[in-house]
């Protein structure tokens, strides 16, 4: 089991001296180890309200920071720099500069549940993670994941059709993410498929295709889920201060540029 | 219909609403037709659910949590108000976990309550309320009706000799608290070791192995967007279940399952591991021992091809 603090002490704060004699004695090498003391000075306060308020990130104040999580949780298997509790206590804390060294890593949280599941708090840690990995998004701390944007891309077909048709989806994001549609795996997997399927069932996956699926009648739930999620955002922008930021970066600009 | 005693467990289950779910009408399409052609071998009745739309699947809750709440709950609305149905079965566990999610939230969070109220109104269909209709998954479907005895009686081609690694992945238990009738005494499904499958395939003459990776995850929801994670997670499934002694893995889940086929053959590419255990859901499985031939569970619609396999086997 490696002890997750040990995170904490950057490399480059670990001092070693490769020649080093102190009254008369050898100490080069490890023996002359010391860790310069780090001083955290940019705490951001609201770090906790902010990531409260998206949605998923509700109970996040009721960690006890028990560490069942961490010990559940499939991604920190393969990668033990994956911690949800030591990121659920900086947030807390309000350790920013911290948590953002880990920011290329959070939205790869698969969705597993594993930590819901050991929590004894009920914090529903898989949902923190969430709303974390949009926290960062919507602050410009990271460029939309590819997780964000095939969330996109799924939920905007199902607001405009009811329904998804995956080959669509597919298609749309790999074009997104700018990957090539033929990956050598997925070239297998189509010749896996040509290899067992009838002639019939090609015509009809093929049609699939070119005549998305719908769900009839949609269009009063479409209007409707449109107008609600409009809301949301706005109420997301507003809780994260994310319009006084732009319109304070307006200001700046028009300062500097008037100097 | 024979022997009544050993089968009149559940007769409420005889006859569902079926939401299939987007899934099982592209990639996992064998999943859907080997559930119909089980069904219809057992004399079980499936209503699909008319005009359903997409229940949000791993993707409309990243976006809003509440808007997935509203989508699964205008398909148990329509199961219930327009079809006067009781119960809805989903075979996708994709599907099953957010409409019983749903069903959680609606019956505990306010908020959630007037969310979908607000939407159902402005879209003009009745709002879905708490307890109007019981979501069921294929694995309670096909045990609460036929049962252990009932396939026992039944069973044409045994699966006797087949291995079998029974996976059932991470939706189907977790989180524990939308699955109230889970964990709840004798008989009931297990969150933490689930069984139904193995008792199912088991009555049909299989031999389950002990698979310690059943509710492991597969990375299902970055199957695409990072899958290289979802590849080491796949490929270590793959191979616990080879060193388990299991020739077959079978799944309830056509996310599960395409990502163990997509991602077995990835792994072979990219990481040079290979296995050859046969990924074949549960149904085909049961249906081949009911006597249906392999194109009739939708074997030819798999990717990774088990033809030989079932041959060798006597299933074909
Ligand atoms: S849901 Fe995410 S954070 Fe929780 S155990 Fe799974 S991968 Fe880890
Ligand atoms: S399991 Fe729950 S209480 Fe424990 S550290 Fe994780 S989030 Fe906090």
């Amino acid at each position: 089991m490696p002890i997750h603090e040990k995170s904490l002490i950057r490399p480059e704060n670990l001092k070693v001296q490769e020649n080093l004699e102190v009254e008369g004695i050898d100490v080069s090498g490890h023996w002359s180890t010391f860790i310069e003391s780090r001083v955290v000075t940019d705490y951001n306060e609201a770090m906790e309200e902010e990531i409260a308020a998206l949605p998923g990130g509700e109970f996040i104040h009721r960690c006890w920071q028990c560490g069942s999580c961490t010990n559940a949780c499939t991604v920190h298997a393969i990668n033990p720099e994956f911690n949800p509790r030591y990121w659920i206590y900086l947030i807390r804390t309000g350790m920013e500069s911290e948590l953002l060294r880990d920011k290329d890593i959070i939205w790869q949280c698969v969705s597993c549940n594993k930590c819901t599941y050991a929590c004894p708090r009920d914090v529903v840690p898989e949902a923190v993670m969430k709303a974390t990995a949009h926290w960062l998004e919507l602050k410009g701390h990271t460029p939309k994941s590819h997780s964000t944007i095939f969330d996109d891309i799924f939920s905007e077909q199902v607001i405009e059709t009811g329904k998804i048709e995956d080959g669509r989806v597919l298609k749309r994001f790999f074009k997104q993410t700018g990957q090539a549609l033929r990956q050598p795996w997925l070239e297998d997997l189509v010749k896996g498929l040509l290899r067992n399927l009838p002639i019939s069932m090609l015509t009809r996956m093929g049609l699939a295709t070119l005549v998305a699926p719908k769900t009839s009648g949609w269009s009063g739930a479409r209007d409707a889920i449109k107008e609600y999620v409009a809301e949301q955002e706005a109420h997301h922008r507003t809780a994260l201060g994310l319009d006084e930021l732009v319109k304070m970066a307006e200001t700046e600009l028009k300062a500097g540029a008037a100097k | 219909m024979s022997d009544k005693k050993t089968e009149s467990k559940n007769e409420k289950y005889r006859e569902v609403a079926y939401y299939p779910g987007c899934a099982l009408e592209g990639s996992g399409h064998a999943y859907n037709r080997s559930t119909k052609a089980l069904g219809k071998k057992l004399g079980l009745k499936l209503k699909e659910v008319d005009n359903w739309n997409c229940c949000g699947a791993m993707e409309v809750k990243n976006i809003d949590p509440k808007l997935q709440t509203y989508l699964s709950s205008r398909v148990m609305s329509i199961a219930a108000n327009k079809m006067k149905m009781d119960v809805v079965m989903a075979p996708c566990n994709g599907c099953y976990h957010n409409l019983k999610k749903a069903e959680y939230d609606l019956k505990n969070d306010e908020k959630s309550k007037q969310v979908v109220d607000r939407l159902s109104k402005k879209a003009g269909h009745e709002t879905y309320q708490a307890g109007q209709v019981e979501t069921i998954h294929a694995l309670d479907w096909v045990k609460d009706t036929i049962g252990e005895e009932g396939l026992k009686e039944r069973v044409k081609n045994s699966l006797a000799g087949i291995k079998i690694a029974n996976y059932y992945g991470c939706m189907y238990t977790r989180p524990r608290h939308i699955f109230p009738e889970k964990d709840s005494g004798p008989g009931s499904e297990s969150t933490s070791r689930p069984h139904f499958m193995d008792d199912l395939l088991d009555a049909a003459g299989a031999e389950n192995v002990d698979f310690p990776l059943k509710t492991a995850c597969c990375g299902g929801a970055h199957t695409l967007s990072d899958s290289d994670t979802s590849t080491r997670l796949v490929a270590n499934i793959l191979q616990t279940a080879e060193a388990a002694g299991a020739e077959v893995i079978a799944t309830e889940c056509p996310t599960c399952h395409s990502g163990l086929e997509m991602h077995q053959i990835r792994a072979n590419r990219t990481l040079g591991i290979k296995t050859n255990v046969k990924i074949i859901y549960f149904t085909q499985l049961l249906g081949m021992a009911m006597g249906l031939k392999p194109k009739e569970v939708g074997l030819h619609e798999n990717v990774s091809d088990s033809f030989d396999f079932v041959k060798q086997k006597g299933l074909a």
